[in-house]
C-alpha cells in the first residue's frame, strides 16, 4: 500500500491480490496437477514394486535352499537343483546366435535404407521391416519349431534334435533384427548431409562414403542399437519356451544343436504345465531369483545403451 | 597455344574421365546390403506362407466353428472361443487402466513438470521400464496381484499385469505426440488467459489426439500378442469349462488368452494340433493386422495440417 | 608439356595444358555454353555462358537465389546428387563434355575439388581428414609427407603440426575451413571450386583465406561464389555478375548479366544492373 504523509493516499487501482485469481480456481488447478503427478508417480511405484518383489522373493529363495545347489549338474528346480550356470549358458548361447543373425541383417538393412535406397524404396520397405517387429513371439516360436528347426538346422546338421537352441536363437534373431535396423538407421540418418557432400566432393564413391564416413560418424548409435538388441534377445521368452525344449529342466550344455534352458525359458517352464509351481516351494522362489538376475542384466544393458545414445545427440 | 597442343590435352582428359573402372567392389557391396534386407523380409513371407498354408485347411473343414468352440482334448472339436473371450477381457482392462494413467503421466511430464532431477529421473525410469522383459512383469503380477492382493489367478490379475506392461509405451508415445504440438498453440491459449489445464484440454490434447490414439492402439496390439506374463499370472493352458458363468465369476475364475492357446497347442505332441495352432495364429495375425490398420487409419484421418 | 609432371614427393599431377609463365590469352579450363539447370521442373538458371581460364580466380557474384551455386556445382557434377535435376547446355572441361554419357563423375571430382560454405570436416583427426581423399584414390606413398605438404599449402601446418591426431572438431571455424581446403588440395586437383567459403567466418579468418587464395592460384584454377562483392573485387581476376529474371508468371530464373575482367566489372561495367549492384544501390 502506498504510504503517505498526512493526507490520505489514493486507493491503488490494482493489487497483487487481484491478480492471483480466485482461490477456487487455484485449488482446482492444484488438484488437477496433483492428479497428473500421481499418474506419473505410478511409474516410479511400479519400478519400486518390481525391485521389492524380486529382491524379496530372491532373498527368501537364497535362505531356503542349500547354496551348493546353485552349482550342480543342471537346472532341475522341481528336484531342488538350481545350477545357475546352466541357464546362464543357455541364455548366452541363444542370444549369441540371435545376434549373429540380427547384427548383419539389421546393420546391412540399415545401411541400405539410409545410404542406398531411394525415397520410394525406403517408403515401401521400412514399414515392411516394422511389421517383422510386430510378430508376436509365440508365432515366431511356432515358426522356429516347425520350419527353422526341421528345414534349416536339421537339414544342415543331421544330428540335431527336434528342439534345439540354434533354431530358437535364429527365431529370436529375426525378431530382434528390425529393432537393430531401426535404431542404427536413425543414427545414420542423423549424420548431416554436409559430411556426405564433403566425401563425394573428394571423389569418393557411395561405398566409401557409407563405410568410411557415415558409419564411423554414427558409431555411437550403432553400438546402442546392438546393445538394445542384446537386451531384447536376453529377455525373449516364448520362442525359447516353444523351440528350445527342456521344459522339465536341463543339464548343463553348450551344444546349440540340442535342447537347452535359458533364464527366460526356465521361468516360463516354472509357470507351465499341470505341475506349475505354487506358493511356498523353493522352486516358486527360484522363479523370482532368476527374474532378479534377468532384470539386473537387462537394466544394466539399457543404462549402457542410453549412454551411447546421449553421445550421439551431443555430437551434433 | 597451338591448336595441336589443345587437342592433345582434350584427348588426354577424355581418356582419363571415361576410362571407367568397373567398381566391382561397390556393386557387390550394394548387392550384399540389399540381400540382407531381402532375407529379413523373406522370412516374413515364408512365415506367413507356412502359417496360412497349414491353417487354411482348418477353416475349410470346419468354418467358423473353429472360432466358437471351446478348448478340447480332441483336435477335431477344439476351438479358440475362450481364447478370444479372454483376450477381449484382458484388452478391456488394458485400455481402461493404461490409457488414462499413461496419458495422465505423459501430460504431467510434458506440460506441467519443470526440468528438475526428479523429472529427469521419472523419464529415465519410464525408459527403463519399457526395456524390461515382459516375463518380469509376469513376476510382478504374480507377486503382487495374485499372491499379495489376492486376486488369484484371474483375469483381473492378468489384465492389470498387461496394463502395467504397456504403460511405459503409452507414456512414451503420448509424450512424443505432446512434444510435437507447436508451442504457438499453447501460447495462443495462454495469451487469452486460459489456465494450464484449459490450454491442455482444449488446445494441446486435441492437436495431439491422433498421435495419442495411435500410440494406444499400438500398445493394445502389443498386449494382444503377449504370452509370457500371462503364463505366470494364471492363464490356463489346459481345457476348462466356462460355459454359463456370470460376468463376475468369469472375472474371478479361470481364463486364457489367444496367444496362450497358441502356446498350449504348439506343445501338443499330437500332429493334428499343428494345424490348429496355425489356424489360431492366422486369427491372431488377422486381428493384429486389423488393429494396426485401424491405428494408421485413425492417424491419417485425424491428422490435420495446421 | 602434356604429360603429368612429377613433383618432389613423386606424385603425378593432373596439371594439364600450359604451365606457369606462358604469356598471351590463357587456355580455357571450362567452356560453359548455354547452360540451363532446372530442379524438379522449376528452372533455376538459364543460358549461362562462362569461359573460365586456367590459373585465374573467377568470381561469381550477385544477390541470393541467382543460381551462382547451381552453376558452380555443375562444374564438378555435384548436382548429380540431387533428385530431379535437369541440365541442358554444355559444360566442357579441357574440351571434354563433362556430361557425356561415358564420363565418370567420380573421376571428374578427383580433378575438380570443392570447398563448401560451412566448413564440414569429418569427425576424425586432422590427419585423417587430409588423408581421406588420397586414401580413397589409392595413394600408396608417404602419406605423412602428403598431409604435411597439403597443410602447408593451406597455410595451416604451423597451427596444427602438433595436433595432427586431435579431432578436427576442436579447430576454430577459420582453421576448419583451411583444413577443408587442405583436404581438397591433397588429392592434387586441377581446379578448386569454392562456394562462399568465408561466409561463415569472421573477418580475420576471411582475410587469411583470401590471402591463401591468391597463393593457391599460382598452381590451381579457382572458381569462387561469393556474396561479398568487396571480396570479389579484392581477390578475383575475372567476375561474372548474376541476376534474377522474373518473367510474367512470376518465375525466377538466374542468368549472367555481365562477365569480364574484375577491374572492368567494378569500375566500368557495361550493364546498368551490374553498376547498380557493385555500387551498392541494391543487392
Amino acid at each position: 500500500m502506498l504510504g503517505g504523509g498526512g493526507a490520505q493516499a489514493p486507493r491503488p487501482v490494482l493489487t497483487v491480490a487481484d491478480l492471483r485469481g480466485t482461490s477456487r480456481r487455484r485449488r482446482k488447478g492444484r488438484l488437477i496437477r496433483g492428479a497428473f503427478l500421481s499418474a506419473a508417480a505410478v511409474s516410479v511405484l511400479i519400478s519400486a514394486l518390481i525391485v521389492v518383489a524380486l529382491v524379496g522373493e530372491a532373498v527368501v529363495f537364497l535362505s531356503k535352499i542349500d547354496l551348493r545347489s546353485l552349482w550342480s549338474d543342471g537346472w532341475f528346480p522341481r528336484r531342488d537343483m538350481f545350477d545357475i550356470r546352466t541357464i546362464f549358458a543357455g541364455t548366452v548361447i541363444v542370444s549369441l546366435i540371435a545376434m549373429l543373425v540380427a547384427a548383419p541383417l539389421g546393420l546391412g538393412a540399415a545401411i541400405y535404407l539410409s545410404e542406398y535406397a531411394s525415397q520410394r524404396v525406403r517408403r515401401r520397405l521400412k514399414p515392411a521391416l516394422e511389421t517383422l517387429a510386430g510378430i508376436p513371439s509365440v508365432v515366431m516360436g511356432f515358426f522356429a519349431l516347425t520350419v527353422i528347426s526341421p528345414d534349416l538346422i536339421r537339414r544342415l546338421f543331421s544330428g540335431a534334435g527336434i528342439f534345439n537352441m540354434a533354431a530358437a536363437g535364429i527365431g529370436v534373431g529375426i525378431l530382434v533384427t528390425p529393432l537393430v535396423a531401426s535404431i542404427a538407421e536413425d543414427a545414420m540418418h542423423a549424420v548431416p548431409n554436409s559430411l556426405r557432400e564433403a566425401s563425394y566432393g573428394l571423389a569418393a564413391r557411395r561405398r566409401s562414403t557409407s563405410v568410411r564416413v557415415v558409419v564411423p560418424a554414427a558409431v555411437s548409435g550403432i553400438v546402442a542399437a546392438l546393445i538394445v538388441g542384446v537386451s531384447r534377445a536376453i529377455g525373449e521368452t516364448m520362442v525359447v519356451a516353444i523351440a528350445a525344449g527342456a521344459t522339465g529342466g536341463s543339464l548343463f550344455t553348450l551344444n546349440p544343436l540340442g535342447p537347452g534352458q535359458t533364464m527366460t525359458g526356465a521361468m516360463a517352464a516354472l509357470g507351465t504345465g499341470s505341475d506349475r509351481v505354487t506358493g511356498g516351494t523353493a522352486a516358486f522362489n527360484s522363479l523370482f531369483f532368476v527374474g532378479l538376475l534377468l532384470f539386473a542384466m537387462t537394466l544394466g544393458l539399457n543404462v549402457v545403451s542410453e549412454r551411447f545414445v546421449r553421445k550421439v545427440r551431443r555430437r551434433y | 597455344m597451338a591448336l595441336a597442343d589443345t587437342r592433345t590435352t582434350t584427348d588426354a582428359v577424355r581418356r582419363a574421365l571415361t576410362g571407367r573402372r568397373r567398381d566391382l567392389g561397390g556393386r557387390l557391396f550394394e548387392s550384399g546390403l540389399l540381400l540382407t534386407l531381402l532375407i529379413a523380409l523373406a522370412t516374413l513371407i515364408v512365415l506367413l506362407a507356412k502359417i496360412f498354408g497349414q491353417g487354411w485347411s482348418v477353416f475349410a473343414e470346419r468354418g467358423t466353428s473353429f472360432l466358437t468352440s471351446p478348448m478340447s482334448q480332441a483336435a477335431g472339436r477344439a476351438g479358440i472361443w475362450q481364447g478370444i473371450v479372454g483376450s477381449l477381457m484382458l484388452m478391456a482392462f488394458v485400455v481402461v487402466i493404461a490409457f488414462p494413467l499413461g496419458v495422465g503421466a505423459a501430460v504431467y511430464l510434458e506440460e506441467y513438470a519443470r526440468d528438475t532431477r526428479f523429472t529427469r529421473f521419472v523419464n529415465a525410469n519410464i525408459r527403463n521400464l519399457a526395456g524390461v522383459p515382459s516375463i518380469v512383469y509376469g513376476l510382478l503380477g504374480l507377486a503382487i496381484f495374485v499372491e499379495l492382493l489376492g486376486f488369484g489367478r484371474s483375469v483381473i490379475a492378468g489384465g492389470v499385469t498387461l496394463a502395467i506392461l504397456v504403460l511405459p509405451i503409452v507414456i512414451i508415445t503420448t509424450a512424443e505426440a505432446l512434444r510435437a504440438v507447436p508451442n504457438s498453440i499453447r501460447e495462443a491459449g495462454f495469451g487469452v488467459g486460459a489456465t494450464k489445464w484449459e490450454v491442455v484440454r482444449s488446445h494441446v490434447l486435441p492437436y495431439a489426439a491422433p498421435g495419442i490414439f495411435t500410440g494406444t492402439v499400438l500398445s493394445i496390439s502389443r498386449a494382444l500378442g503377449e504370452t509370457a506374463p500371462l503364463l505366470l499370472v494364471g492363464a490356463i493352458q489346459g481345457t476348462f469349462f466356462t460355459g454359463s458363468q456370470s460376468l463376475l465369476e468369469r472375472l474371478q475364475g479361470l481364463y486364457t488368452s489367444l496367444p496362450t492357446v497358441i502356446y498350449t497347442w504348439s506343445r501338443q505332441p499330437n500332429p493334428d494340433f499343428q494345424k490348429l495352432t496355425a489356424a489360431a495364429i492366422m486369427v491372431l495375425l488377422v486381428v493384429l493386422l486389423m488393429v494396426n490398420a485401424t491405428a494408421i487409419l485413425l492417424r491419417n484421418r485425424y491428422e490435420r495440417k495446421w | 608439356m602434356n604429360e603429368p609432371s612429377e613433383t618432389t614427393t613423386g606424385r603425378a599431377r593432373f596439371a594439364l595444358g600450359p604451365q606457369r609463365g606462358d604469356v598471351g590469352e590463357r587456355e580455357l579450363v571450362f567452356d560453359v555454353y548455354d547452360l540451363s539447370v532446372s530442379y524438379g521442373g522449376v528452372q533455376a538458371v538459364r543460358d549461362v555462358t562462362l569461359p573460365i581460364r586456367v590459373r585465374e580466380i573467377t568470381a561469381l557474384i550477385g544477390p541470393s537465389g541467382c543460381g551462382k551455386t547451381t552453376v558452380l556445382r555443375c562444374l564438378n557434377r555435384m548436382n548429380d546428387l540431387i533428385d530431379g535435376v535437369r541440365i541442358e547446355g554444355q559444360v566442357r572441361y579441357h574440351g571434354v563434355d563433362l556430361y557425356h554419357r561415358g564420363v565418370d563423375p567420380v573421376e571428374v571430382r578427383r580433378r575438380i575439388g570443392m570447398v563448401f560454405q560451412k566448413p564440414n570436416p569429418f569427425p576424425k583427426s586432422v590427419f585423417e581428414n587430409v588423408a581421406f581423399g588420397p586414401r580413397i584414390a589409392g595413394f600408396k606413398g608417404d602419406m605423412g609427407a602428403l598431409v604435411e605438404e597439403s597443410l602447408r599449402k593451406a597455410a595451416l601446418w604451423d597451427e596444427v603440426k602438433d595436433k595432427l591426431k586431435d579431432s578436427a572438431m576442436t579447430l576454430s571455424g577459420g582453421q576448419q575451413q583451411r583444413l577443408c581446403i587442405a583436404r581438397a588440395i591433397a588429392v592434387e586437383p586441377d581446379v578448386i571450386l569454392m562456394d562462399e567459403p568465408c561466409s561463415a567466418l569472421d573477418p580475420i579468418a576471411t582475410a587469411r583465406i583470401e590471402d591463401l587464395m591468391r597463393e593457391l592460384v599460382a598452381d590451381y584454377t579457382i572458381v569462387i561464389v561469393t556474396h561479398n562483392m568487396q571480396q570479389a573485387a579484392r581477390v578475383s581476376d575475372r567476375t561474372a555478375f548474376f541476376t534474377v529474371d522474373v518473367d510474367e508468371a512470376g518465375h525466377r530464373t538466374g542468368t549472367v548479366v555481365e562477365y569480364d575482367q574484375t577491374e572492368v566489372v567494378f569500375t566500368n561495367p557495361r550493364d546498368k544492373r551490374t553498376e547498380d549492384y557493385v555500387t551498392g544501390r541494391f543487392g
